[in-house]
């Protein structure tokens, strides 16, 4: 864990995140997510074609790939929302609707309404799991002073909790980035899941987020789905690439088969292939192979 | 002014405004933060239907209305549920359909010429007493359900598709908050006109999200903001024989415009 001074943020140092009341990977060895054979399609058009995918436990996996190839698809078939064609998904060893609660989820701040009357602290406690069916006796509009308590220790992981009586839609980017972690923090989960974490965030809101990720990760399984090759390649631990079809490397490497699926083949006169050679010195590897 | 009070239609007219503030202060918060203004719009236009085939088949309006009403807002809500780049057009079409539907009955219903401008503006001051008792029962329903379920329809309206990650039935509470509106806007359509109905679903609750952090407070502000423009737009209408509902609509869209310039202003210091 690295504590450092963040400039956009609340201007001081973040917090240590404190070693987590979340629940631990149960069992050893099981990976914490399982994909094998996965396809899935909506109507006629493919997306994920025969996709096997394994994350350990402890990992900070980020899955990079193209727009429209597929990668919140594989965000919701985790997270138990879509259901595979073909092929399995297992979320810490069970089915993924059975493994909900124990799953945190942080989808883009920029498709959550701009504009709406709702407070920073009451955001954080709609993270907390719903109990029981739809005629449940145990709905009450009010909340626990307990579960009340707990939103706010999320929004302290957060650095967030000055600002909890604050109205959501009056931060920034990264701001509301941040109380969408402390949402998904608030149900103590084993893994957490990231769809496109950096869209809509500056460049300093982007550091102060993966700054906290980095420090999650400690404790939480982490996997964010992102088409910012960049800003992903800061502090993963391993990378998987997706565009269709799946290539998981064996660490934070980009191979020239994963950069050859994100971008095809391509001439070497390209101005493409200049920007594929950064981003891959970037993950620590050659660049990929050129048709010519 | 204490003779104005103690005339009975006048009673009943402040009864009914308060009891239809209510119940629009509170649907129509979720209304606006859903973003469902349109919506609602076809729900109060298809009740037209409901309203042409009561009286076609010589039915009671209310309970014909109300049916005829819940099954179209359901029929929406299905169609439009997760397919919002598709909603708008089937509203639309269900818009003209229902009020065309109940049109072509009323032409159809031997012996009975319907004014329509009646059910465009309604008339507050003519409400009876037994529709007060009736609003006041839907009130307690609605307010009911609405506290019940609070925590998801706040869940749902602010984030649809992480309040399914948390366990929320989202599908059925759409659903379930279709049906509400759809009952609200019946409720309020035969004492305050269609238009009203939109006004009030619409105009207090913008003007209350200007002010409140919360989506409670945002439907008790808009209920006292709808009371508000309830009460001063029958004190004019009473005191220069205008149209009640018109008045209304025309007090609370003034009252929007003010608020919106106060607050511009506010945040411009």
């Amino acid at each position: 864990m690295n504590d450092h001074s963040c400039p956009t943020c609340s201007g001081h140092d973040h917090p240590r995140i404190p070693e987590p009341h979340f629940r631990p990977f149960p069992g050893t060895g099981t990976p914490v997510i399982e994909l094998r054979g996965v396809c899935f399609s909506y109507d006629e058009r493919e997306v994920l074609s025969d996709v096997d995918l394994t994350v350990a436990s402890g990992d900070f996996m980020a899955v990079i790939g193209p727009n429209g190839g597929g990668k919140t698809t594989l965000v919701k078939l985790i997270l138990g929302l879509l259901t595979p064609k073909a092929g399995t998904v297992r979320v810490l060893g069970a089915d993924p609707l059975s493994t909900r609660p124990a799953v945190g989820y942080v989808p883009q701040h920029a498709l959550i309404q701009p504009s709406f009357p709702v407070t920073v602290h009451e955001v954080v406690l709609l993270g907390l799991r719903r109990e029981g069916g739809l005629l449940s006796s145990r709905r009450w509009p009010g909340y626990r002073g307990r579960d009340r308590e707990k939103a706010m220790d999320a929004l302290r992981m957060v650095d967030m909790a000055e600002l909890s009586s604050r109205r959501f839609d009056a931060l920034s980017g990264g701001q509301k980035q941040r109380v969408l972690v402390a949402r998904a923090l608030v149900s103590d989960p084993a893994l957490l899941l990231f769809d496109e974490p950096t869209s809509n965030i500056d460049p300093q809101g982007k550091l102060c987020l993966f700054d906290l990720l980095s420090n999650l990760s400690a404790s939480i399984t982490i996997v964010m789905v992102s088409h910012d090759l960049i800003s992903a390649s800061t502090r993963i631990s391993s990378v998987a690439v997706v565009n269709r079809a799946l290539i998981q490397g064996a660490g934070r490497e980009l191979t020239p088969s994963m950069l050859e699926l994100i971008y095809g083949t391509h001439d070497a006169s390209c101005p493409l292939d200049e920007y594929i050679k950064g981003v891959s010195s970037i993950f620590g590897q050659t660049g990929p192979r050129s048709s010519v | 002014m204490n003779a104005v009070l103690g005339m009975e239609f006048m009673q009943n007219a402040l009864l009914a405004g308060l009891l239809a503030s209510l119940a629009c202060g509170v649907i129509g918060s979720l209304v606006v933060v859903n973003r469902q203004v349109f919506m609602a719009g076809g729900v109060a236009h298809t009740a037209y239907g409901g309203v042409g085939l009561a009286f076609f088949l010589g039915l009671p309006v209310l309970p014909c209305a109300v049916g005829f009403t819940v099954l179209a807002a359901l029929i929406m809500a299905l169609a439009s549920f997760g397919r919002s780049e598709r909603s708008d057009g089937i509203i639309g079409i269900m818009w003209a359909a229902g009020m065309a539907f109940g049109i072509i009955l009323m032409d159809l219903t031997p012996g009975y010429n319907v004014d329509l401008m009646s059910y465009l503006f309604g008339s507050l001051l003519a409400v009876p007493r037994s529709d007060i008792w009736f609003m006041l029962l839907l009130d307690a329903i609605l307010l009911a359900m609405v506290l019940f379920w609070y925590k998801d329809f706040l869940s749902l309206s602010f984030d649809m598709e992480f309040a399914r990650s948390t366990g929320v039935p989202v599908r059925l509470l759409y659903a379930v908050m279709q049906v509400m509106t759809a009952v609200t806007v019946v409720m309020v359509i035969q004492i305050a006109g269609l238009i009203l109905v939109i006004a009030l679903l619409t105009i207090p609750p913008m003007l209350a999200e200007l002010f409140t952090d919360s989506l409670w407070k945002t439907m008790a502000l808009a209920s006292l903001a709808s009371l508000f423009f309830c009460l001063s737009g029958l004190a004019i209408s009473y005191h220069l024989d205008l149209t009640s509902g018109a008045s209304i609509i025309a007090v609370a869209t003034a009252g929007y415009i003010l608020a919106w310039g106060f607050k511009s202003l506010r945040r411009g210091a």
